[in-house]
């Protein structure tokens, strides 16, 4: 009997064999680890483009969704080999630092304050973003905050800090978790919450939040995509890194870009920046 | 109240037509538990078996680890299996990191101290006297542990099964080592937490049903050798 549980153990240890995709079993020499933000994830857009980039190159992409502080300091760890981000200081304090290479600033969207309907801080129609703040601050209404050190978090906290106040830590809830996990928790809750508006238009059909707050400057999202400096660290796969990162920039990876989002959500949600060098 | 009943219905849709896309997604599940377990069985029956017979300084010691294992966080093992496994932990020559083989590991070290720990328990619970005796009649030390094993295989089997429960229903360590990889390393659990942070609750119970489904078919089958060999 012992011997029949041991052929069990065996009988499924071949069918879990035959069950292996063959592209589970990749030569590294091939994949390429994309540390990026969950906005870019969670939208689709990764997807889409990396399907035709890995149709065309061969390449196999391990693309790991985190926020961008994390996925900064896979870079400082060696971790990946290119890295899609949205936070801008801490990319130009990550490649003054040696970490990185060639940041390149190459699309762009917006955050979007959202907020219940009810809107119990009085903030519809604010167009500045940092009074828009204030007065969720004053009224002591709910926010639900990243609270990851992501590209978004990192931006709420300089709002803030421009407003010149401090949440009422009591209505401040530090979520932790990605862009739709928190955007969810400030539905649930209806509270306040700042979120790419990629990301808000992904979610919008679950949601009950509103948008009370945009298009000011400080809104801005910018992205950025930086190389790994391989000076730095000797295990990173400079070829791969480098076919990605030629291949975002190219005029294929702009053409999906801009037309991404058009059907389904009825706008643009990433807007390409980049201009190819003549 | 609507959204749960659609859910359902569409889950049982896309279970009942074998959706692509969610059948990638089925096999990878198996095919990292089922591996996970079977290499499980094999470091922990035999551990088990010798801790329980072997009299050595620490045991108490040892049993008591083997105990605390059993209850490992699947997040902890996650954590440290990717420390482990990255480029530039001690073991990142083998670039397992983010690939079904990296998960596999993270998964035999959370089912290793259950079976062992459940295949120890069943060989204690064999008299001492029987054991003694067999050795008596001229046994080997290996021999008369295969006969004892041969006694409790229902037990071993037990153990078996819980393992393979614990780590088909885990998400903390394949998210972590694996990173829920679209069509690489995405499974059934760490799918059903992007599914729900995504609104597609749909999705989230048709791969949960699925799981469920998985589970209890595999427990069956089991189950049933076990019942089989019982009567």
């Amino acid at each position: 009997m012992v011997k029949r549980v041991f052929l069990f153990a065996a009988a499924i240890f071949v069918a879990a064999l035959g069950c292996a995709t063959p592209r589970a079993i990749a030569q590294e020499a091939k994949t390429v680890v994309l540390a990026t933000t969950t906005s870019v994830q969670d939208t689709g857009l990764l997807d889409v483009l990396l399907e035709k980039f890995q149709a065309k190159t061969g390449y196999i992409v391990k693309p790991i969704a985190v926020g961008s502080g994390q996925a900064l300091q896979m870079g400082r760890q060696g971790e990946a080999d290119i890295l899609w981000v949205h936070s801008p200081d801490d990319e130009k304090k990550f490649v003054d630092e040696g970490y990185g290479i060639e940041r390149t600033t190459f699309a762009h969207n917006d955050f979007v304050l959202l907020g219940p309907a009810e809107d119990p801080a009085k903030v519809k129609g604010t167009t500045k973003a940092v009074d828009a703040f204030k007065k969720i601050a004053a009224s002591g209404a709910l926010f639900i905050s990243r609270g990851d050190q992501s590209g978004t978090h990192k931006k709420e906290l300089k709002i803030w800090k421009a407003a010149g106040v401090e949440p009422d830590k009591a209505h401040y809830i530090e979520a932790g978790q990605g862009m739709a996990a928190t955007l969810n928790m400030a539905n649930e809750k209806q509270g306040y919450c700042l979120v790419d508006r990629s990301t808000y238009l992904s979610l919008k059909k679950n949601l009950k939040l509103v948008i009370l707050s945009e298009g000011d400057g400080i809104l801005l999202n910018k992205y950025s995509l930086i190389l790994a400096n391989p000076q730095k660290f000797s295990k990173i796969n400079v070829a791969g890194g480098r076919a990605l990162f030629d291949f975002i920039l190219s005029q294929d990876a702009k053409a999906i870009i801009i037309d991404f989002g058009r059907k389904k959500f009825g706008q643009q949600l990433f807007f390409y920046d980049y201009q190819p060098k003549q | 109240m609507q959204f749960i009943l659609d859910g359902i219905q569409k889950g049982i849709h896309l279970t009942a037509t074998l959706d692509p896309q969610v059948m990638v997604i089925v096999k990878l599940s198996l095919f990292v538990s089922a591996l996970a377990t079977a290499i499980a069985v094999v470091i922990a029956v035999p551990l088990g078996s010798l801790i329980a017979i072997k009299k050595f300084s620490g045991k108490k010691l040892a049993i008591a680890l083997i105990n605390t294992g059993m209850g490992l966080p699947p997040v902890v093992v996650g954590l440290v299996v990717t420390l482990f496994l990255s480029r530039y932990g001690p073991l990142g020559f083998l670039h397992w990191l983010y690939t079904p083989i990296g998960m596999v590991l993270a998964q035999v070290i959370i089912a290793t101290p259950i079976i062992t720990g459940l295949s120890m328990a069943a060989v204690q619970s064999v008299e001492q006297k029987f054991f003694l005796q067999i050795i008596a009649l001229g046994a080997t030390t290996r021999q008369a542990l295969w006969i004892v094993l041969k006694e409790i295989r229902l037990s071993v089997l037990a153990a078996v099964i819980a393992g393979f429960g614990s780590i088909i229903s885990e998400v903390g360590a394949v998210m972590m080592v694996g990173g829920n990889i679209k069509g690489q390393t995405r499974v059934l659990t760490t799918a059903v937490v992007l599914e729900t942070h995504m609104g597609n609750i749909d999705i989230a119970i048709a791969l949960s049903l699925i799981l469920l489904t998985m589970s209890f078919i595999v427990n069956l089958t089991l189950t049933f050798i076990q019942q089989r060999k019982a009567r």
